[in-house]
């Protein structure tokens, strides 16, 4: 067995420990969902930040800051700032009015049924298209670091995230995310201690290298703090710039529509708590970010091109921080790095298999199909339960039918895009508009999930490719997320005001803001 | 709250204390977010827009893009802590508000 692959089975080894004892907690639907509401503050946000910081980000962020320079830095700009539309407006509301999912917000003064069917809808799909993005970065990723091949591997991980949410619900889920942030953080850390080492601990050595990156001396050397070499006018057309104001949009309002970081302030006692969490999330995922200066530009001034393009001569995005560790740390290291990936990996697709589970079974089982009404005790968590499980093999098909070339980036830019054009929308109105009804919510929801995914498909990214592309930019949200506002707005204005939603508003708002009556912690 | 005396929320929600309350959060958050919003959207928009300005160097080869780029971070972390020490006041003005409805 090879370094990395013990450090595998070792990470492994403990959270199944972890999901072993959680399952022996997990006793209600309470318990399962939100982890009895039992969380606290430091523990929530490094949770927030575990189950938030993706293989895309730490893989793909470090590679397209090594080839694209400061155009990819935007990412880690735009990721971290995203955090404030959470805190401002949308955690301590959400922990206040709702139970398990972003619907019981919406669904709260609306016709129940229409509204949660729709937001269902909107997670299960958000989380479905976000985890076979996961699912097919995991597969290549560890292909790559252990020798498995990419079926195999996607399948195992799936499995491993079906023990974890099936036997361990929300607190096994949350002990693997905070296991995960801890440790890829410590990576980053030691990673651009090393890459400061290597420029001998200078800021002006290492910024003066950045700006003449030569790839080890095998490139020609390139300015890569300079803006635009992804979406420059000369890089990627006229519509370059505006396809960048469009990507940070989308970044900056889609995570506080993201289901599966929603969903995760339930599991702490008090609007405070949740309060409290983000800002601790704030500032792990802060620091994450800014690391990514260090060993993504890093990595262009230390590693040979040969060893970071494939065998085609193309850029090798995923490889870059794996191969930078291995380079300058030795096989030790190289081996911890992969494994803090594939921890990464699973403590993602945990957190999207939950809330996706738990939106299927309160949304749509308990509420859309019975009404709301009491069915048989304990017939919420078997449906959660089965649902974990479907959509666990639904996305392993699709990423093993997609296999390795499918673009990880576009399906991740379509889960936020989806997220903020239809979800985000909804959530504000419904809080702050008295007037909004559910004719408001439902046009909303299907505008902003169908503008989004149509925009994308016909983008270059899309059904056409880049020559027949019938819209220009690759990201929608400069056109989908005013769709999403405007008919939620229309839908409400030209449709008859709804007494019974008005009449709700004062307990909605009441709540909301003074926790009144929100749901309590109920095991210690 | 008890399940045998229903909180009359309207009441609640007529308060004085808890109309004064919601008139602070609203003059907090409105300007606070709109302000975020546009210190962030201007970064895609100089970077995308005026390139060479941007392109300016301020500290050896930091240039402007890249020193606004690393300031969003600390917008977004003092606007957190700032947050953080207002809200802690609401906190207060709301158990008020809702004070014997336990």
């Amino acid at each position: 067995m090879t370094i990395a692959q013990i450090m595998f089975m070792a990470f492994v080894g403990l959270t199944l420990l972890i999901t072993f004892y959680a399952a022996k907690k997990n006793t209600g639907a309470s318990a399962y969902f939100a982890a009895g509401r039992s969380i606290t503050g430091w523990q929530n946000g490094l949770a927030v930040a575990g189950d938030y910081m993706s293989a895309a980000s730490f893989l793909g962020i470090s590679g397209m800051i090594c080839f694209s320079g400061y155009d990819g830095f935007m990412y880690s700009v735009g990721f971290l700032v995203a955090y404030i539309t959470v805190l401002l407006i949308v955690a301590e509301p959400l922990r206040n009015a709702g139970k398990y999912t972003m619907a019981d917000l919406l669904a709260y003064r609306l016709k129940p049924r229409p509204v949660r069917a729709l937001a269902s809808l909107s997670t299960l799909i958000v989380s479905t298209i976000y985890m076979i993005a996961q699912m097919v970065g995991a597969g290549g990723i560890i292909e790559r670091l252990i020798g498995i091949e990419f079926a195999p591997a996607v399948i195992g991980v799936g499995v491993l995230m079906l023990v974890y949410v099936v036997f361990g619900g929300m607190l096994a889920t949350t002990w693997v995310q905070i296991i995960k942030a801890l440790l890829l953080i410590a990576g980053a850390l030691l990673l651009s201690f090393l890459v400061l080492k290597f420029h001998h601990f200078s800021f002006t050595e290492f910024f003066n290298s950045v700006s003449k990156a030569d790839y080890g001396g095998s490139a020609e050397p390139k300015n890569l703090m300079q803006p635009g070499l992804k979406y420059g006018v000369a890089a990627a057309g006229p519509w370059g710039p505006l396809d960048l104001i469009s990507l940070c949009l989308g970044l900056v309002l889609g995570t506080a529509g993201l289901p599966h970081i929603l969903v995760r302030f339930y599991t702490v006692p008090d609007a405070k708590t949740a309060r409290s969490s983000v800002v601790w999330a704030m500032a792990i995922i802060g620091l994450f970010y800014i690391m990514t200066t260090f060993f993504g530009f890093g990595a262009a001034t230390i590693l040979k091109k040969e060893l970071i393009t494939t065998a085609a001569g193309k850029p090798d995005i995923n490889m870059v921080a794996p191969i930078l560790a291995g380079h300058l740390g030795g096989p030790y290291f190289f081996a911890f790095i992969s494994a803090v990936a594939f921890a990464t990996i699973l403590a993602v697709v945990a957190g999207l298999t939950m809330s996706a589970s738990a939106s299927f079974a309160h949304d749509f089982f308990s509420n859309v199909i019975h009404h709301g009404k009491a069915n048989r005790p304990g017939a919420e968590l078997i449906v959660a339960r089965v649902t974990a499980f479907c959509v666990g093999a639904v996305s392993i098909a699709i990423a093993i039918y997609l296999g390795p070339s499918v673009n990880t980036a576009f399906l991740v830019g379509l889960a936020f895009a989806v997220a903020a054009s239809a979800n985000l929308p909804v959530i504000i109105f419904s809080v702050f508009w008295k007037r909004f009804n559910t004719s408001g919510a439902v046009a909303g929801l299907s505008a902003g999930l169908i503008s989004a995914i149509v925009l994308i498909l016909l983008s270059p990214n899309g059904l056409f490719g880049k020559t027949g592309a019938i819209f220009p930019l690759e990201n929608p949200g400069i056109v989908s997320i005013p769709i999403g506002f405007i008919a939620a707005w229309l839908g409400t204005i030209l449709t008859a005001r709804d007494p019974e939603a008005e009449a709700k508003f004062a307990e909605l708002t009441v709540r909301a803001h003074t926790g009144l009556g929100a749901e309590k912690a109920t095991s210690h | 709250m008890s399940e045998k005396t229903p909180v009359n929320w309207e009441k609640l929600e007529e308060k004085p204390e808890f109309r004064a309350l919601m008139a602070r959060k609203k003059a907090f958050i409105i300007p606070a977010t709109i302000f975020f919003l546009i210190y962030y959207l201007a970064l895609p928009i100089l970077v995308g827009y005026w390139p060479d300005l941007m392109k300016q160097k301020v500290w050896g080869e930091v240039n402007i893009a890249y020193v606004f780029a690393l300031s969003q971070f600390f917008m977004a972390w003092i606007m957190a802590f700032i947050y953080v020490r207002v809200a802690a006041k609401w906190d207060k003005a709301a158990a008020e508000v809702i004070h014997g409805h336990h």
